[in-house]
C-alpha cells in the first residue's frame, strides 16, 4: 500500500491509498481522480495518462522503458520528469509519491 | 430556469446497457454537469467491467477480477448514477417516454441511450448446443471458458478473428493444445490486410497452434458432450470448443420500438436514432463515417467511449458531429497489434520496419492520402498515423519507409 498524492493542473490535490501491484494510473482511475484519461486501459498505447513525477521521487519511480519513451513523443508539454502513469507499478517504496497532471492529455 | 427548478422538472436520462459504452455515457453526462437523474440498466450481474482482457490477460490468469471493474462500486453513488445490475429492459414505450423493465417497473426518460451491445454469435450448425461448446463475450462466459479450460486437453476454436486468436494465445500460455479453424482463406480476414494476416498466422503456428484456413465446420460432434469438430470428412478431436464467430448486435428493443434498424441501430452523426430523444452508441450503433464515406458499425473500446460522449454532448445541446478515426488493438503473445483507420479501398501499401524483427508498420494509402495503419509493436507509428489520418495527410511513401525519419516529423 502506498499513499499517493495526485495534483491536478489547477492545484487541486487528491491523496489516495493505492494497493501494491496496481499502477499509478489505476490508482487515479479507481479513486476518481480527474486528469488522467487512460483511454487504452493501461497498455502503453495512447499517452493519455501522462504525469510529472515529483523530483524527489523520480529515481524510485524508475526509468522509462523504450516503448514509454517513444509514446511520450505524442504527449503534450513533455518534461524531464514526464512518465506514463500506467507504466509505474505501485509498491511500499512509493509510499508518499507525488505526481502532477499536465494541462491536457493527448 | 435555474438549476434546481430544472432538476425538479427533469425526468432524467436512462441508459440501457452497462458495458463500456453505457457507463461512459453516464460518466460523461455527469462530467458535463447534467443535473437530472441518470439511470443505467445493466443486464449482467457484475459491476460494469472491461471486456478486452477477457480473452487476453484475464483468461491467461494474469489479471485479477477486481482489476476488471471500470469503476469502483463507490463511484456510482458518489457520481449520482443509479446503476441497476442484473436488470434488463423489456420494452421501450416511446409514446409515454418510458422504459419498461423486466420486473414490470417503468422508468421515465427525457432522453434514452441504447448501449445494448451484442451477443457472441452461435453458429447455426448441428452440435452447437452441446455441452463443452462455449462462446465468449461476457464475464460469466469468460469464467465458464476458463474453468473448462482448466480441465481440457484440446481446445478447438472456430473462427480466427481477434477473439479466436487471442484465446488461442492465452490458451497456449496455459499449456493447452489448440486448433483454430477458419472458413476464410486467412486469419483476421475481415479486418486485416493479407500481409498482416499471413504474418500473424505464421506466429501462431510458431507457438504450436494448429491453424487451418479454408476450414468450414460442418458440425460439432458428440453425444451429450462435445468430442470433436467435423471439417469436410475429417473429425478433429476436441474436449472443448469455442465458437468465435463474431457478434450479433442486440437490436431487439429498438426494432420492437419501431426505430430504424439494419445490422445495428441506425444513428446520425450525433448518435441519434430515428427518434430524436433516443440515441444509440457503441457496438450496436450503425452510422455513416463521413471520413470514409461509408456506413459502419464499429466494435471497439474507442468507439464505445467516444460515440457516447457524442450522445452526451448532443443531449446537452453541444452537439458537434462524430467523425472518428476508428482504432482497434489486439494482444497476442508478446505482440501488440494496433490498427488505425479502415483498410478497405487502399491502393498502396508502404512497409516500415522488418517483420523478421517483430516490429513493423504497414501504411495504407488511397489516392495518396493515408487511410489506415497496422502497427505491430510500433506504438509511435500507430500514434502518428491516427493524427495523420485525422488531418488528411498525404505522406511521401519513401519517407514513410525510411526509419531514420522519426514519426513525429510527419506531424509538423
Amino acid at each position: 500500500m502506498a499513499k499517493i498524492t495526485y495534483i491536478e493542473h489547477d492545484g487541486t490535490e487528491h491523496g489516495v491509498d493505492v494497493e501494491d501491484g496496481m499502477t499509478v494510473m489505476e490508482g487515479a482511475i479507481r479513486n476518481m481522480v480527474p486528469g488522467i484519461d487512460a483511454d487504452c486501459g493501461g497498455a502503453c498505447a495512447c499517452a493519455t495518462c501522462h504525469v510529472y513525477v515529483d523530483e524527489a521521487w523520480a529515481a524510485k519511480a524508475g526509468e522509462r522503458s523504450s516503448m514509454e519513451e517513444s509514446m511520450l513523443d505524442f504527449a503534450s508539454d513533455v518534461r524531464d520528469n514526464s512518465r506514463l502513469s500506467c507504466q509505474i507499478k505501485v509498491s511500499g517504496v512509493l509510499d508518499g509519491l507525488i505526481v502532477r497532471m499536465p494541462e491536457e492529455q493527448g | 430556469m435555474n438549476d434546481r427548478e430544472w432538476r425538479r422538472l427533469a425526468k432524467g436520462i436512462v441508459i440501457i446497457g452497462g458495458g463500456q459504452a453505457g457507463l461512459s455515457a453516464a460518466a460523461e453526462l455527469r462530467k458535463r454537469k447534467y443535473a437530472g437523474p441518470v439511470t443505467v440498466l445493466a443486464g449482467e450481474a457484475a459491476l460494469p467491467y472491461q471486456r478486452p482482457p477477457l480473452s487476453k490477460t484475464y483468461l491467461a490468469g494474469e489479471m485479477a477480477l477486481d482489476r476488471l471493474w471500470l469503476k469502483p462500486e463507490a463511484f456510482y453513488a458518489r457520481a449520482g448514477i443509479d446503476l441497476r445490475t442484473d436488470m434488463r429492459a423489456r420494452a421501450i414505450d416511446r409514446a409515454n417516454g418510458e422504459v419498461i423493465c423486466e420486473d414490470g417497473s417503468r422508468i421515465a426518460y427525457d432522453d434514452l441511450i441504447l448501449a445494448t451491445g451484442g451477443e457472441a454469435r452461435r453458429l447455426p450448425i448441428p452440435g452447437a448446443q452441446l455441452e463443452g461448446v462455449h462462446v465468449l463475450r461476457t464475464l460469466a462466459e469468460a469464467d465458464a471458458l476458463s474453468a473448462a479450460l482448466e480441465r481440457a486437453k484440446t481446445l478447438v476454436i472456430i473462427g480466427a478473428g481477434y477473439i479466436g486468436l487471442e484465446v488461442a494465445a492465452s490458451s497456449r500460455k496455459r499449456g493447452k493444445e489448440v486448433v483454430v479453424l477458419e472458413a476464410a482463406d486467412r486469419p483476421m480476414a475481415r479486418t486485416a490486410s493479407s500481409l498482416l494476416s499471413g504474418w500473424f498466422g505464421a506466429i501462431h503456428r510458431g507457438y504450436g497452434v494448429d491453424l487451418r484456413v479454408g476450414a468450414a465446420v460442418n458440425r460439432i460432434v458428440g453425444e451429450d458432450r462435445v468430442t470433436g469438430v467435423k471439417v469436410a470428412d475429417e473429425v478433429i478431436e476436441a474436449d472443448l470448443v469455442l465458437i468465435a464467430a463474431g457478434l450479433t448486435p442486440n437490436v431487439g428493443l429498438a426494432q420492437a420500438a419501431g426505430l430504424d434498424v439494419s445490422d445495428g441501430i441506425e444513428v446520425d452523426a450525433q448518435a441519434r436514432t430515428s427518434d430524436p430523444h433516443i440515441y444509440a452508441v457503441g457496438d450496436v450503433a450503425r452510422f455513416t463515417l463521413a471520413r470514409y464515406g461509408r456506413s459502419v458499425r464499429l466494435e471497439s473500446v474507442h468507439n464505445a467511449i467516444e460515440q457516447d460522449k457524442a450522445a452526451a454532448r448532443a443531449i446537452m445541446g453541444e452537439g458537434e458531429p462524430y467523425d472518428p478515426v476508428p482504432w482497434f488493438w489486439s494482444d497476442q503473445y508478446e505482440l501488440k497489434l494496433q490498427i488505425a483507420g479502415l483498410i478497405e479501398g487502399s491502393d498502396t501499401l508502404v512497409r516500415r520496419g522488418d517483420p523478421e524483427e517483430g516490429r513493423f508498420a504497414l501504411f495504407h494509402l488511397k489516392d495518396g492520402a493515408l487511410i489506415a495503419c497496422e502497427a505491430v509493436n510500433c506504438a509511435p507509428e500507430f500514434m502518428a498515423a491516427q493524427r495523420m489520418i485525422a488531418a488528411g495527410a498525404r505522406p511521401d511513401p519513401e519517407k514513410l519507409r525510411d526509419q531514420s525519419v522519426a514519426m513525429k516529423d510527419f506531424l509538423s
